[in-house]
């Protein structure tokens, strides 16, 4: 066992954010959410966070983590820290923080309705692994009529809001998670060409690709976005 | 005369598709949870829509409830699920052994199977053990905890139920005679105490239904049952793979999303708010899921976790407990007015669970309104966050 401390950010109701630190007896091999669990069930009952699933399917554990974005519940302790060492979690920024490491995700899931981002999908959407960005060429179905469906790899986590500079100072731009949505469907749906093509759309990404370092979820934002602006360039050509 | 009010105590699987149920028989509708929703047992359950296949020899009560409460939610939450069916695979002479038992079982349920041969099996599955001597296939699915919980909660929301989250019950309010009238809740998120009023409180606190009813001096029978869960980083089957034998370790093997997740263990424990991970249970997982698909060795570990099963029954070994759920009427159990616990059930079963409850709640209050949730669409989880 590891003896560690986490800093943690702290914030209730209207009074000003604080870091509180609290020492853990920790398994190297836990991941750091089981750190803030275990905090809760043992320290401090008043700590607040997101969490459900614990193994990343569900996105509600996106913290950032000695400052990158993480998704806490496959980040291991002993990737971020050392036996003795410091550790520091923060809620996501560039959304409202409602308590210590809580923030709400209204207006990434408003903006995911918005460019109809599909809760479901063929599997022929998207790639195998190792596959890049392009759909997978061959599925073994058990007939010809018969099509998979699978949730999305986009588990709207809002690490990738997090992370975007453009985001950070300008609320109203879409991001890499919606982007990325619009760039799987295509663009045959007017509606969606009219969202990419945008002022706070595709033209507004700075391609930093901070979304693709952080993304914990293969999508590879940043490379959509690039992609949304090839696909938004050949409308216009064609439309011209 | 105002609706009547009701308070739901947790907003996992059952505690939201309770209040769907509520908010649709058109009750006044309060939700606390102590934590985000789907964060104890919910969140971390494997995923499994069951077919029922898993409990068609040994609990075909709940195997019926299982297959019929399947098909409802691949039509009114088609949204959070990956519906793809799933394979029971027979290894060893052992498993072929069961193989007549498992679908008369199945028959006895009225769970569909068929039965396809190995080299067909082997072309849908590429990453199956091709060792496989017989393979069967049945209506499972997977589905995306979170979402689900989430799509019910955004339902109840859309029909007026009120959700306090982050928000734990500290106490029961009674009355004179012991009866339960509301609870004492402490926000904390704000770090404010207040009290809720309400004509009947649903406890639905899963595995920590006793920390409620200890609240207003009663009690239910509940074994926490944990299990294991080890998701592995590749989506290496599209089905969900169980092995054809009685139920066992590390015997079944899902996909969701990019991952493989195989499941799971069944040991009793004490303390239900942190549960250690034990590596040498993780260690099984992989040894028993490389049995069913060998390329998870080459996988890597994504993520660990322990759900605990709310078991209903006395201290007994996990496997022999029935999967089923029960609501008990604590005017009849402990004499107090006021408070009903639901608790036991499986996620594929929540719904059912719901409306029993929901059931129990009208004839209580002397209402006769019936369930609809069974032919209801639920709303897109993600109007629970924006709406």
């Amino acid at each position: 066992m590891w003896k560690i401390t986490y800093r943690v950010h702290r914030q209730k109701g209207n009074e000003p954010p604080h870091y509180e630190t609290f020492q853990v007896e920790v398994d190297p091999e836990e991941y750091v959410l089981d750190g803030v669990e275990k905090i809760w069930a043992s320290e401090d009952r008043s700590l607040t966070f997101r969490h459900a699933c614990h193994h990343s399917t569900c996105g509600a554990c996106g913290m950032r983590v000695n400052g990158v974005e993480k998704l806490t519940c496959i980040t291991k302790i002993k990737d971020v820290v050392q036996d003795g060492g410091t550790l520091t979690v923060e809620p996501l920024r560039n959304f409202p923080v409602v308590s210590d490491l809580v923030v709400d995700l209204g207006p990434l899931y408003r903006k995911m309705a918005a460019v109809q981002a599909p809760a479901v999908h063929a599997l022929s959407m998207t790639p195998w692994e190792g596959q890049n960005i392009a759909p997978p060429a061959d599925i073994p179905m058990r007939s010809a009529d018969e099509e998979y469906i699978r949730l999305p790899d986009c588990i709207e986590c809002g690490i990738c809001i997090s992370a975007c500079p453009v985001a950070a100072t300008d609320p109203e731009y879409f991001g890499p998670a919606p982007l990325a949505a619009i760039q799987i469907q295509g663009l045959d749906k007017p509606e969606l060409l009219a969202l990419a093509d945008s002022q706070e759309g595709v033209w507004r990404c700075h391609s930093a690709f901070e979304c693709s370092a952080v993304c914990p979820s293969n999508v590879d934002p940043g490379r959509r976005i690039m992609d949304l602006r090839r696909q938004v360039s050949a409308k216009r050509l064609k439309l011209a | 005369m105002s609706k009547p009010h009701v308070i739901v105590i947790g907003a996992g699987f059952t505690g939201t598709a309770i209040a769907h149920d509520l908010a649709l028989r058109d009750f006044d509708v309060t939700v606390v949870e102590r934590g985000p929703i789907a964060s104890g047992t919910s969140g971390r359950t494997h995923g499994l829509l069951h077919s029922g296949g898993r409990y068609a020899v040994k609990d075909q009560e709940s195997a019926i409830e299982c297959i019929e409460e399947n098909i409802i939610l691949r039509k009114i939450v088609p949204e959070v699920i990956e519906p793809n069916g799933g394979l029971f695979v027979a290894l060893t002479e052992s498993d072929l052994a069961y193989k007549e038992t498992f679908i008369q079982g199945c028959e006895a349920c009225g769970i569909p199977v068929d039965e396809i041969t190995p080299q067909e099996a082997l072309r849908l599955e590429p990453n199956l053990n091709p060792k496989v001597l017989a393979a069967l296939i049945v209506p499972d699915g997977t589905f995306d905890p979170l979402r689900l919980a989430l799509s019910f909660a955004a339902s109840a929301k859309k029909n007026g139920a009120t959700y306090h989250l982050f928000t734990e019950v500290v106490d029961m309010l009674l009355d004179g005679q012991g009866n339960v009238t509301g609870v004492k809740v402490w926000d904390r998120a704000n770090n404010t105490r207040y009290e809720i009023h309400s004509d009947m409180v649903v406890n639905a606190t899963g595995a920590w239904v006793g920390q409620i009813t200890q609240m207003a001096h009663a009690h239910v029978p509940i074994t926490p049952t944990p299990g294991i869960m080890v998701a592995y980083d590749q989506r290496l089957v599209n089905r969900a793979i169980n092995r054809l034998n009685r139920p066992s370790d590390g015997d079944i093997v899902l996909p969701q999303r990019r991952l493989a997740v195989v499941g799971t263990t069944s040991f009793s424990i004490e303390e239900v708010d942190y549960v250690p991970i034990d590596r040498s249970q993780v260690d099984l997982m992989l040894e028993r899921g490389a049995e069913l698909i060998p390329a998870i060795r080459q996988a890597k570990e994504r993520g660990v976790y322990m759900a605990v099963r709310p078991l209903i029954g006395a201290s007994g070994p996990g496997r022999s407990i029935s999967r089923t759920f029960k609501a008990y009427d604590h005017k009849e159990l402990d004499n107090v007015e006021g408070l009903v616990t639901i608790t036991g059930g499986k996620a594929t079963t929540c719904r059912a669970m719901a409306e029993k409850t929901v059931d129990i709640v009208c004839q209580k209050l002397g209402l006769n309104i019936p369930c609809t949730t069974a032919a209801a669409p639920l709303t897109s989880y993600r109007e629970f966050y924006s709406r």
